[in-house]
């Protein structure tokens, strides 16, 4: 038998969900929901587990504030003293008030360019990427859940599907 | 379903659906432009051009073609490039500061004060780069290794902290905003008909699909970015304030700067925030999303803000009187007295007297109204970087150098060509772009949505 997927379409976030419940109560997996905003509340419903994108830019500010830290004493205080203004260079313990400014900007440029980048390569949107969602009104006012029969082997679907409102029930194979 | 309280006014007038949205946003994008958008950017695209050969002729000749002398030796430069810096606040204060604390108003503003932010730190980035001098050494002001024996930027310098604020300022916001365009950029890819159109919205949106994960990673990264932004709005006007208050010249040594300065930021940044989108949401027709409510909203932080520099003002004047020192005393006696004394007024009435008026409710819900005094005030933030610079200056510790300064016409020529780029700039946005941020402003349609609410309304009672 050939693999089947099946894309439900619906025109409310909260359908939707009563939806996604009701499949997955039934033992169904989905596969995918596609929206056109953020669904509250869908991600526990369909497993989708928390990102850890936070991490990663806690990381990166702290790479960003060591960074800042190491080259302004590398700079200011190993590599070429100066003495400016009477305030000599002597040790990174005293010049470190004039060295906060820039270790927070640091850090915050690191933090944020560091997650966005993370971001678009773990969603895959690059420069040229093609849109992969699989009907354009998902963009627009739809909500389109994405089940495939290879997840659900001795599921019957589309008797779950009827009676969750959906506008649409659209199989295909592939 | 989140929900609201049904007293609090509705943000989205009319029975809007999902697909009133796309529409309304989409459509200017698709048909033709109006006559008045050709009008406008004709208009600003020859003052950009004018301000362009300006900045050329002084690129050309050094920055002698400038009014500044021995005494005043920096003015509308620097006055340019603070008012600019202050207006570009409004936009990531909006989008961070509004997101933390969960106002959901800011999501018919966000998109094009950011916008805004953008180009008025492109702007603001102008004027250092051109007062320089030597505009092709500017790559100078970053640590790079060199054949001078490898002598470092100098990092106790509040100059040197200026070219990492703002560099991170501007990257930052930059990323905030894109990231916010990527969904709604897809939504037009997958709207619009012309296969040119279709394939230049495409590169733009990334691929952007919209399924469940990527909305998790999108909404965490805003937030995270809406964290860290915060504290750098903040950074920035305090280190552009650092620039004068480390100094030693009397005027500009003061405590007070850091917070004095963020506020009349936001102050300034939401006046214009008004200018542009007063005139926007009429000629765009979106009377729907930005409503008399938003408005509103707008001009009780400009009350607020506008207040907090009241205050500042006046608690520079008292310091100056109560520190002893005659050189404080003498610099603000000079101020408010001496031959500025008309910038120094001008500020104080366009500043702190006018912005009160809006503690009546007739007048700051009066679109016409609000559209003078966001001019007004945009007027008196220019003054008070004026008066702060050249005031301070021009009455030097040793008499026999006390002078005036001058504007050329090369500092008015510079000065209207950025308001000219930044016009022009912003006309571009609200031509091509998505000015609202269509996928917020669905989530929260069915909770702040007029027909909604009241349907909610009459299902509870």
């Amino acid at each position: 038998m050939a693999n089947k997927v099946i894309y439900a379409v619906y025109d409310d976030p909260e359908v939707l969900k009563s939806a996604a419940r009701k499949l997955v109560s039934g033992g169904v997996r989905v596969r995918d929901v596609f929206s056109p905003f953020p669904v509250h509340g869908l991600d526990p419903i369909i497993g989708v587990k928390r990102t850890r994108l936070g991490i990663v830019s806690f990381m990166f500010g702290l790479g960003g504030l060591s960074l800042a830290i190491l080259g302004m004493s590398y700079f200011m205080i190993w590599d070429w003293p100066m003495n400016i203004g009477g305030k000599p260079s002597f040790s990174l313990y005293e010049n470190l008030p004039a060295f906060v400014p820039v270790a927070f900007e640091f850090t915050v440029l690191c933090a944020a360019h560091g997650m966005a980048i993370t971001y678009l390569i773990r969603n895959k949107t690059l420069p040229g990427m093609p849109a992969r969602n699989p009907d354009p009104r998902s963009t627009d006012d739809k909500f389109v859940m994405e089940l495939r029969t290879e997840d659900n082997h001795g599921v019957e679907i589309a008797d779950l599907l009827q009676g969750t409102h959906a506008l649409e029930i659209n199989e295909r194979q592939y | 379903m989140h929900s609201e309280a049904a007293i609090r006014q509705p943000l989205i007038l009319g029975h809007k659906t999902y697909h009133d949205i796309t529409n309304d946003i989409v459509a200017p994008i698709e048909n033709k432009a109006p006559k008045a958008w050709y009008v406008l950017i004709t208009i600003s695209a020859l003052i950009a051009a004018y301000g362009v050969g300006c900045i050329l002729y002084l690129l050309a000749k050094g920055v002698g073609v400038w009014g500044l002398n021995k005494t005043v030796d920096w003015a509308w430069d620097i006055t340019n490039f603070v008012w600019w810096v202050g207006i570009g606040h409004a936009g990531t204060l909006i989008s961070a500061v509004l997101l933390l604390f969960r106002q959901r108003w800011r999501m018919a503003i966000n998109r094009s004060a950011e916008a805004m932010t953008i180009f008025a730190v492109i702007m603001a980035a102008t004027f250092p780069g051109i007062h320089m001098g030597r505009i092709w050494m500017a790559y100078w002001v970053f640590p790079l290794p060199n054949q001078f024996g490898s002598l470092w930027v100098n990092f106790n310098s509040p100059l040197l902290w200026d070219v990492f604020a703002i560099s991170t300022y501007f990257s930052v916001s930059l990323v905030f905003w894109y990231i916010g365009l990527i969904p709604d950029f897809a939504t037009i890819r997958d709207k619009v008909a012309k296969p040119g159109m279709k394939k230049v919205y495409g590169l733009l949106s990334f691929g952007w699909t919209g399924n469940a994960k990527a909305w998790t990673r999108f909404e965490e990264v805003s937030l995270v970015l809406a964290g860290i932004a915060t504290p750098l709005v903040f950074s920035v006007h305090s280190v552009v304030s650092f620039d004068f208050a480390t100094s030693v010249i009397p005027g500009w040594h003061t405590t007070i700067f850091p917070p004095y300065f963020v506020s009349g930021a936001v102050f300034s940044g939401f006046a214009m925030v008004q200018t542009l989108l007063l005139v926007m949401r009429k000629v765009m027709k979106l009377e729907s999303y930005i409503t008399i409510k938003h408005i509103e909203y707008m001009n009780i932080v400009i009350i607020v803000t506008g207040s907090i520099v009241g205050v500042a003002y006046i608690t520079e004047l008292f310091i100056s009187w109560y520190s002893g020192v005659e050189y404080e005393s003498y610099a603000f006696i000079n101020r408010a007295t001496g031959p500025y004394w008309w910038a120094y007024w001008s500020m104080m009435t366009c500043n702190v007297v006018s912005p009160q008026v809006f503690w009546f409710k007739k007048l700051r819900t009066n679109l016409v109204f609000t559209f003078f005094m966001s001019i007004v005030v945009n007027i008196g933030m220019w003054f008070e970087r004026f008066v702060i610079i050249v005031t301070s200056l021009h009455r030097d510790y040793l008499p026999s150098s006390w002078t005036m300064f001058h504007p050329t016409w090369v500092d008015v020529g510079v000065f209207l060509g950025t308001i000219g780029i930044f016009f022009t700039l912003y006309l571009l946005f609200a031509r091509f772009f998505p000015v609202l941020a269509l996928n917020e402003l669905k989530s929260i349609l069915k909770i702040s949505g007029e027909s909604y609410k009241h349907e909610q309304a009459s299902q509870h009672h």
